[in-house]
């Protein structure tokens, strides 16, 4: 991967781009490059870094949606403190979840056993932790208004809270999927937790951020760009995809 | 023949609700038996609303109680001003309490279908909900009811926000579920509408039981003068 994005540097260079303070075009060059000849190494840091972060997305939603939707729709003491928590719980810096998550993993740790420290696993669960209370409190404020609206019929037909809490869900959903997408893009966009629990191991743990952070500090800039542009189309990609959705089923539904 | 096993009548006494200090309702006493059907009618704010909430159990009462004072386990159903559709189909929409209502799944199909039919939105089935008109999407709500097969209807202002055409379908429905044996306890702010379809009549005013009287009686002769008033067409509040 090096060697091939320096080549295109060389190119660049002889085109009268000084390497040293890389410009657009030529990381846009070095980054289409990187697509269209299917780099090995980059490939294996995309799919790495798609398949942590959807799988980061798609357990925070197992615990984070339902958790939102019974807070928006259940009262009981406690729930202003919880929901007070998962709001400061949002802005969790990612190195210091990336800190905890280490010393939980680490060998001598209470969840050492589990071998996952430097592994895929180890970064899933940092982001796990780091969006479960984001897609917490997005969905309770979107289930909120529809609770508003459906709380009484619900009630009537003798639904309890915890009843209600799948019927939420289901008429919410295409609200949720832009709170599963700002997940998602929290999950994806981040760099501080996953470097410290996964290392950012060449083959193994290496994701599109880390890669980047690497590449600015070894001073390769233009793949360091090259990776970002990769990483801002996927994310563009997956939004749109979604919002496309949205609207097409929003749509049909009415 | 044994008579069918019955939760009625419904009862309240003494029953008040407050809100900022303010009473809303004061008082209540009512027996409410099976039969034609009760209208509560009355000015704007008199507490018709509220008053259903209070006996469907939506709401506690800050004051008195409600109970019903049958043998067998209330079976209520309650349609709001605004129907509360759900974002499914009209067929997933009449479908939706069943379950909840612990009706088994074998019944499930048969009684959508039949309450689909009683409406007029068989054809409509596949459609979802809220694409309907605003009179579908109360004949709607009407259906999902009605698939309950309650023995009370509590019906909120029900036409309040439908054009003449489509209250005459809903008014057509509430007095077909109601020949069925079903229950209607409905308010209204329409003298019309409490003419062409109540048995008998509760006029709240002021947050209290002013008249409870049989229809015939309430409209030729009310025993208040609030009553005489608001039949006569003047402003009460």
């Amino acid at each position: 991967m090096r060697q091939q994005a320096g080549r295109r540097l060389d190119r660049g260079r002889r085109a009268g781009h000084p390497a040293t303070v890389p410009d657009i075009a030529t990381a846009l060059a070095a980054a289409f490059g990187l697509i269209t000849e299917g780099d090995r190494a980059v490939l294996s840091i995309v799919t790495l870094s798609l398949q942590v972060s959807f799988l980061a997305v798609a357990l925070a939603a197992l615990v984070g949606l339902p958790l939102g939707a019974f807070l928006a729709v259940a009262r009981f003491p406690g729930r202003r403190p919880l929901i007070i928590a998962g709001n400061a719980l949002m802005g969790l810096p990612p190195v210091v979840v990336g800190l905890l998550v280490y010393l939980l993993l680490s060998r001598s740790g209470p969840l050492g056993g589990w071998g996952l420290l430097f592994s895929p696993g180890a970064m899933v669960v940092a982001q796990v932790v780091l969006i479960t209370p984001i897609l917490a409190t997005l969905s309770r404020e979107v289930l909120e208004g529809l609770w508003e609206e459906y709380g009484e019929q619900l009630r009537s037909f003798g639904a309890t809270p915890r009843l209600a809490v799948p019927t939420l869900l289901w008429d919410g959903r295409f609200s949720l999927l832009t709170v599963l997408l700002a997940g998602f893009g929290r999950a994806s966009a981040e760099v501080g937790a996953v470097m410290i629990v996964g290392g950012n191991i060449e083959g193994h743990t290496r994701v599109m951020t880390t890669a980047i952070a690497l590449e600015t500090s070894k001073g390769d800039l233009p793949l360091a760009l090259a990776l970002g542009m990769v990483l801002m189309t996927i994310v563009l990609a997956v939004n749109a995809a979604a919002q496309l959705l949205r609207d097409l089923a929003q749509r049909r539904q009415g | 023949m044994r008579m069918p096993e019955t939760a009625l009548p419904l009862v309240a006494r003494g029953l008040g609700f407050s809100a900022g200090g303010t009473a809303l309702l004061r008082e209540i006493d009512l027996v409410l038996e099976a039969g034609p059907p009760t209208l509560i009618i009355g000015p704007n704010g008199a507490g018709k609303s509220l008053l259903l909430r209070l006996l469907h159990g939506l709401l506690q009462p800050g004051a008195g109680w409600v109970r019903w004072q049958g043998r067998a386990a209330p079976r209520a159903a309650m349609v709001f001003q605004r129907p509360v559709l759900l974002r499914r189909s009209v067929r997933a929409n009449a479908a939706f309490p069943l379950p909840l209502a612990g009706i088994p799944a074998a019944d499930r199909g048969l009684r959508v279908a039949e309450a689909l039919a009683l409406v007029g939105l068989t054809d409509l089935a596949d459609r979802p909900a809220r694409r309907l008109s605003g009179g579908e999407q109360q004949r709607l709500a009407l259906a999902r009811a009605a698939a309950l097969r309650p023995e009370v209807l509590f019906l909120d202002e029900p036409c309040a926000s439908l054009d003449p055409a489509a209250t005459a379908a809903a008014e057509y429905i509430i007095q077909t579920i109601s020949r069925q044996g079903c229950k209607i306890i409905m308010s209204t702010h329409d003298l019309g509408q409490a003419r062409r379809l109540a048995g008998e009549v509760i006029f709240l005013h002021q947050g209290r039981v002013c008249e409870h009287a049989a229809a015939p009686q309430f409209f030729q002769a009310p025993s208040t003068p609030q009553a005489a008033a608001f039949l006569n067409g003047e402003l009460l509040w």
